[in-house]
């Protein structure tokens, strides 16, 4: 899933502050997973903007909303009849979901409440990793599921650095070396002839592309 | 004849190398590098010069070994992965080349967050392996990554590094073996202290067979204090210092510190050139290149051979 934080009130505050009336919009995929932009944060942050309204005399009206997911038009089209009663969107989607409901309505001021963070899993309560960078050419296969772009701070493919020891990353002693790991799980596969290999230089073009990257399928298309 | 390099000289005749490491000052002043070249000269066979270590800002690792050139020593270009992509790497290492530097050591770097710019975006676009590779194959087959020739190929000696004391220990010598199958020449280890585990770790790159491929030369690091053991000890990632060696610097003065750091050097040198497979020595004499001579001299390393 896609991972977001939300920003401080303070500056939400500060975005929102030339308008009166606000729409607050959620998203109930990825965001609400992780706690951050579903239907209860969007509720809590509504509730925290009108209260905070009502202790400094300000007069605003806040509306919340939330979609089933905010990156896809099916769902952003039903702000459709909505939208023009508010004079700013306040989205709690990640920056796909901002971007594309701001694609659909190009006059109205969007504007984000979270700040996104990575993709990644939820590890258990509260606690979220990053494990994918969308290089754009999976390896994972190499690497017994541990991703060395994302999970090495040093993003290496031949190896690990000198730094690790006790199986800790040299960089964030909180952090596991994923080389460590790498190692001891192919090790327990029986598959430490996948190291043999000298990986070349990776294609870094699959992931900065030529600017933004598109996915265009002719048999998904109508 | 493919390079020039010193140290190539000196390994391919037989003899027991020795290097040792300069770092650029943390400003423009040449004198600083030639200061340096001036004490290490004729002492060693080779200095190499590090890449804004640990992440420090400092004069540039290409203009310092040019710089050391002019002074007459054989630098050892140390080139990190970090901080630039393949096409500033490889753009460097024909520079560098053109310069009359001979010798070159790939590596991946310290992680930026612990140097003066921790805000800055680590390149990290090849490791030190790949750049291994790439240097090989600009040398000896004329192209640089993705098959454009060249007009010349760059002339270098082609060094990496390795660490016996990180983990996974016994996959450390299966990483060195990757290395030297990407086209290392030589390599330089991190500092020993631990000498049992240095030579358990010589034992399987014995039984690996790569003694016979690559020159390879422990690294030393003269302790200045008890201090500074207990710090490297505890804080440096990768390093490993015995207790044992932590208390001999301890049970002396602080004021005869410095010269029981020098024994203990010099003691691990010639314990290293009794280790079969061990090609030389690496002096990494941190801001105190002025101990490199002491140490060569006393470890029986000078004069130097004439090649
Ligand atoms: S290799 Fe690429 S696609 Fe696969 S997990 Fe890592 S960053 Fe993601
Ligand atoms: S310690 Fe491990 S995870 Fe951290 S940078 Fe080094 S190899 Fe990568």
């Amino acid at each position: 899933m896609i991972t977001a934080e939300r920003k401080p009130l303070s500056e939400i505050k500060e975005m929102i502050a030339p308008y009166r009336k606000i729409l607050v919009v959620g998203c109930g995929s990825c965001v609400a997973e992780c706690a951050s932009g579903g239907e209860k944060e969007t509720g809590l942050l509504g509730s925290a903007l009108r209260m905070d309204a009502k202790s400094s005399k300000k007069e605003i009206e806040v509306k919340e909303m939330t979609l089933d997911r905010q990156c896809v038009y099916e769902f952003i089209n039903q702000l459709t009849d909505v939208i023009d009663q508010y004079d700013v969107v306040l989205s709690l989607g990640c920056g796909a979901g901002v971007q594309a409901v701001a694609g659909v309505f190009p006059k109205v001021h969007i504007v984000p409440a979270l700040n996104t963070t990575f993709i990644g899993e939820t590890k258990e309560a509260g606690l979220w990793v990053e494990s994918c960078r969308a290089c754009g050419d999976c390896k994972l296969g190499f690497f017994a599921a541990v991703c060395p772009v994302t999970r090495c701070a040093k993003g290496l493919f031949n190896g690990p650095c000198g730094g690790s020891r006790t199986d800790r990353c040299e960089v964030d002693p909180d952090v596991p070396c994923a080389w460590q790991l790498i190692v001891s799980r192919l090790e327990e596969m029986g598959r430490l002839d996948l190291l043999r290999k000298v990986h070349p230089p990776a294609d870094w073009s699959k992931q900065q592309g030529k600017g933004p990257r598109k996915i265009h399928r002719e048999d998904q298309s109508t | 004849m493919k390079t020039d390099s010193q140290l190539k000289k000196v390994l391919n005749r037989g003899e027991f190398a020795v290097t040792a490491e300069c770092g650029p000052p943390k400003g423009a002043d040449p004198e600083a590098v030639r200061n340096k070249g001036r004490i290490l000269k004729g002492y060693v066979d080779s200095v190499n010069v590090t890449d804004n270590q640990t992440g420090v800002v400092r004069l540039c690792s290409l203009a310092a070994c040019a710089l050391l050139k002019q002074e007459g020593l054989d630098p050892v270009l140390q080139m990190v992965t970090r901080d630039r992509n393949r096409i500033a790497l490889q753009s460097d290492i024909l520079g560098a080349s053109a310069l009359g530097i001979r010798n070159i050591l790939c590596l991946s770097g310290d992680h930026q967050s612990f140097g003066n710019q921790p805000h800055s975006k680590g390149v990290f676009d090849i490791d030190s392996v790949q750049l291994v590779q790439a240097v090989r194959q600009m040398r000896d087959r004329g192209h640089i990554i993705g098959g454009d020739k060249l007009t010349e190929p760059p002339r270098l000696f082609i060094g990496a590094v390795a660490n016996p004391f990180a983990d996974p220990f016994k996959y450390r010598v299966a990483r060195l073996a990757t290395k030297v199958d990407a086209g290392a020449e030589f390599i330089q280890t991190q500092c020993i202290y631990n000498l049992n585990r240095f030579k358990e770790w010589m034992g399987l790159v014995k039984e690996y067979g790569l003694d016979n491929q690559v020159y390879i030369l422990g690294g030393i690091t003269p302790l200045k204090s008890a201090r500074m053991a207990e710090y490297m000890a505890a804080q440096v990632a990768g390093m490993d210092i015995p207790v044992e060696i932590i208390n001999r610097m301890k049970s002396v003065p602080a004021k005869e510190q410095r010269q029981e750091g020098i024994r203990i050097a010099v003691e691990t040198i010639e314990a290293l050139k009794e280790i079969e497979g061990v090609h030389g020595v690496h002096i990494m004499a941190i801001e105190w290149e002025d101990a490199v001579p002491q140490i060569v001299e006393e470890g029986k390393l000078f004069p130097r051979p004439e090649v």
